[in-house]
């Protein structure tokens, strides 16, 4: 049975199970309940839950240990000197056996052998199938079988249900942290596996970067070279003009919204600026590619500049357009966390509007606003779409906004889109610049709420 | 002079300074107006100019050709049957068509000009017709077919005729056969209905949605089965079980930090961990739904705990205080006051997948697919990364798909977004 109708006959037998065991409830007691400890519809639902965990449990062990279990008997069950050749090799075989096995024509000719193998993967599958079916529901009927038989007048079924949902719920806020060990792990793994090809501070202080390796030994222009400052520079750079644009503007806005805006001004003008954040990334990268590029590059052309078609002022400023948001919504609320207390005493000092938020106010919120541009900074570097469609590939260490610089998020998708093969420290440089990536702004949020949690402690 | 100013009282101090004080205080006002102002516009500019590129491609250019279905090209042997039918050279029934109304055009580079005038799409035109109706066969019938991307951009007014012939697209005589076709009333700007019913493809014209929206669905589909239940568990067990404890905070700081981490990171945790380690397939809206629960999960439990909240302590009292358990207080009391609120958070978080692009280009979820998936384990693109792939295509005519998918993707936001402001407004209850 495939893995949705079993799961659906799963779900059903479950809703069977409720029944059974809420009558089984009603009759264990003739009907008198009072006599139950808990009400009938709690037995139904520790039968359905005996019936459905256990066999769920199973079916997901069971579902993500098959793939590898199936590569392993059908490498067995080849001949020798196809089991002996190199891993990559092994599983471009592997690779194949598979699509000829789901009936996708890789080829016009394919190896006998490879068919051979492919209808032997097939069988496996099928067994495996058929077995996690059998299993899965003998499971399930055993549970209900088994909590059929406990329920009796004084089982304390509601305590028991009750254990168990307060157990999944714990164990769906372990998601979280589940989640931060999977990308710690995942990316630190790979990540290892490159800095033993290349050096450690190759890679940090290495001023080139060309992640080409060469195919053949006499190949031009493809040393590999692995020196991530060139991107590191762009990243900065891009995320600077960002920040410039973003910060008075942003700013600017929270201020005159939250001191001087009459209320109905701001009822319109927060949201719609706030529709800004709501724009997908790709949108803006559309946006920065076909409309702002060229225009920059028309206007540079007309005073006599040389303009790279894809600049780094043409994402920079796209960049800055998207983060105001950020910047603006946080320090709208830092700043209506000032008390008001310090406002009057300023006014009643005589001091003006513009004084009082010159002169107390902002001071007062400046640890809450550079928290949010920290946090904005910390998107800034994190951005993907914009600069993979608006900045380029080539690597230039340059600090120009008119000429062409490539991020370190750039080349994590240009490295890992496409074709893979998981040894090459091509793919695996990728992982290390994404390491890099989740350091710095793990470090950026970490510091920025720190500071922002500190700062509303101080007049709380 | 010196003196007089020195021998000032402190009144008339303050006086004298109070015109500048004032015009520093305008100018501050109107610093702060112009970030707003220069936000506001910012917005306007990004409509004007994606609405204004992409309003184009909701027409789409139209040619009328006689075209005979003639039995001998189609089925020569009268079986009927569709198998036959579907496999028939329906080109050369369009160019001979195309020759009967040109018969002044000779020569094979001008004939093989003509023909392209008609996209290579209008086979699938043709034979989906023929399929519909078998009795057509061996009439004749005038028929709209799909103008190949150069003469819908003409049409459209994006190449210009006035430009010199070496540097435009299409050759004198080429606009020669339009205006001859323009006044017979044969070629004509016509609802573009491949848009919404095709999936993707090389030729411009023939490229559609259908394949990336059925993709999104399928994606948001296996966020929302997955991030809702263990979205509103988590928030539950946080705001109404936990102890106060270590444990409880360690799980508190990882769901703040996971909201603010890359999108691109939770694509490399995908590929690593759902691709390379579990072996799910690539490209299937299985791996990207699971991406995306992951991502959207913090927006979810940090809207959930809101919600619960708000929901007033004398509620709990109430229930506990009439013999309820701690759960049934909370699933059959403070759940269901929660629940508008926690579904306005999952409505906002699905929104924020739908637009989400980065992480779903890691896990292949940006492969060329031309046929639209049916499930959760096709090879299937989304919405974005569509606009992402036509983006990067050279043809003029793909900016204004682009432009046009771009404006699909963002009325699902706002109509989501929408949604969950109503929801908010409508059950918003003040205690």
């Amino acid at each position: 049975m495939q893995t949705p109708y079993l799961l659906f006959t799963l779900l059903i037998l479950s809703v069977l199970a409720y029944f059974i065991g809420k009558r089984r409830s009603v009759t264990v007691v003739e009907g008198a309940l009072r006599e139950l400890h808990s009400l009938p519809a709690y037995y139904g639902y520790y039968t359905a839950l005996w019936g459905l965990i256990p066999a769920l449990f199973l079916m997901l062990v069971w579902l993500s240990f098959e793939p590898t279990w199936l590569a392993h008997q059908t490498v067995a069950s080849l001949p020798e000197e196809i089991k002996s050749l190199p891993s990559s090799k092994l599983n471009l075989q592997l690779n194949n056996i598979k699509n000829v096995a789901a009936g996708l024509q890789v080829s016009q000719r394919v190896d006998p052998l490879i068919v051979e193998a492919a209808e032997h993967y097939n069988r496996l599958r099928k067994i495996s199938n058929f077995a996690l079916t059998l299993v899965v529901l003998i499971c399930s009927l055993t549970g209900i079988w088994l909590a059929h038989k406990k329920i009796s007048k004084d089982y304390r079924a509601r305590n028991v249900v009750e254990k168990i949902m307060t157990g999944l719920m714990i164990l769906a806020s372990m998601i979280a942290i589940f989640t931060t060990v999977g990308i710690v792990a995942s990316v630190v793994f790979e990540s290892l596996l490159f800095f033993r090809q290349v050096p450690f501070f190759d890679f940090l202080f290495g001023l080139e970067w060309s992640p080409q390796t060469a195919l053949r030994a006499d190949q031009v222009g493809s040393s590999g070279a692995f020196g991530a400052v060139p991107l590191f520079a762009g990243t900065l750079l891009i995320s600077s003009i960002a920040l410039i644009v973003a910060v008075p503007i942003g700013l600017m806005s929270a201020i005159y919204l939250s001191e001087f805006a009459g209320s109905k001004f701001r009822n319109t003008a927060k949201p719609t600026l706030e529709i800004l954040a709501g724009i997908p990334t790709v949108v803006y990268g559309f946006f920065a590619a076909l409309t702002v590029a060229p225009f920059i590059r028309e206007t540079g052309e007309q005073w006599g500049w040389v303009v790279s078609s894809e600049s780094a002022l043409a994402a920079g400023l796209v960049m800055g357009i998207m983060i105001i948001p950020f910047v603006s919504s946080l320090s709208d609320d830092v700043i209506n966390a000032v008390p008001q207390s310090l406002r009057d005493a300023a006014y009643a000092l005589g001091a003006t509007q513009a004084e009082t938020i010159k002169q107390v106010i902002l001071p007062a919120a400046l640890p809450g606003i550079v928290g949010s541009i920290l946090l904005a900074a910390s998107r800034a570097i994190g951005e993907t779409m914009i600069v993979v469609m608006a900045a380029g590939l080539a690597a230039n260490l340059t600090a120009n906004p008119l000429e062409a610089v490539t991020t370190v998020t750039v080349q994590i998708v240009t490295l890992l889109v496409g074709d893979q093969e998981f040894d090459s420290p091509k793919t695996l440089a990728a992982f290390a610049l994404g390491l890099m990536l989740f350091v710095v702004t793990l470090a950026l949020n970490v510091i920025a709420l720190h500071i922002v949690r500190k700062y509303r402690e101080q007049y709380e | 002079m010196n003196n007089r100013t020195d021998s000032l009282s402190t009144m008339e101090k303050v006086r004298k300074g109070i015109a500048k004080r004032r015009s520093a205080e305008r100018l501050f006002r109107f610093y702060g107006l112009t970030g707003i102002v220069l936000g506001l516009v910012f917005v306007l500019i990004l409509f004007i100019s994606i609405i204004g590129k992409g309003y184009s491609a909701f027409q789409q250019t139209q040619i009328a050709l006689d075209i005979e279905f003639l039995e001998s090209v189609i089925d020569p042997d009268q079986t009927r049957d569709s198998k036959v039918i579907s496999r028939a050279d329906y080109n050369s029934l369009i160019r001979k068509s195309l020759s009967k109304a040109f018969p002044e055009v000779k020569g094979r580079r001008q004939i093989r000009d003509l023909n392209r005038m008609i996209s290579t799409g209008a086979m699938f035109q043709l034979r989906d017709r023929v399929l519909e109706d078998p009795s057509v066969i061996g009439q004749s019938e005038r028929v709209w077919l799909l103008a190949s991307d150069d003469y819908d951009m003409l049409m459209k007014g994006h190449i210009d005729r006035n430009v010199s012939e070496s540097e435009r697209r299409l050759k004198d005589h080429q606009v020669a056969w339009v205006d001859q076709l323009f006044e017979q009333g044969r070629i004509k700007k016509r609802f573009n209905t491949f848009f919404f019913t095709s999936g993707d493809s090389r030729a411009p014209e023939m490229a559609g949605i259908r394949g990336a929206l059925m993709g999104s669905m399928y994606t948001l589909f296996v966020t929302l089965v997955l991030s809702f239940p263990i979205g509103a568990a988590t928030a539950v067990y946080l705001e109404e079980f936990a102890p106060t404890n270590k444990w409880t905070d360690l799980i508190e700081v990882n769901i703040n930090n996971l909201a603010a981490v890359p999108s691109i990171v939770f694509g490399l945790l995908g590929l690593a961990m759902f691709i390379n380690f579990f072996g799910l397939p690539r490209s299937a809206p299985l791996v990207g739904g699971l991406v995306l629960t992951l991502m959207t999960l913090p927006t979810i439990i940090i809207a959930g705990r809101a919600a619960l909240k708000s929901v007033p302590p004398s509620i709990r009292e109430a229930a506990l205080g009439m013999g309820a358990s701690k759960l049934q207080t909370v699933f059959h009391h403070v759940l269901p006051l929660a629940l508008p609120g926690m579904l306005t958070g999952t409505i906002i978080g699905m929104a924020q997948a739908l637009g989400e692009t980065a992480p779903l280009l890691m896990i292949g979820m940006v492969a060329f697919i031309v046929d639209i998936p049916k499930g959760i384990f096709d090879s299937a693109t989304v919405l974005p990364v569509q606009i992402y792939l036509w983006a990067d295509s050279p043809e003029r005519a793909f900016v204004e798909r682009t432009s046009a998918a771009i404006m699909v993707l963002l009325a699902f936001l706002i109509s989501m977004n929408a949604v969950a402001v109503f929801l908010r407004k409508r059950f918003e209850r003040r205690w």
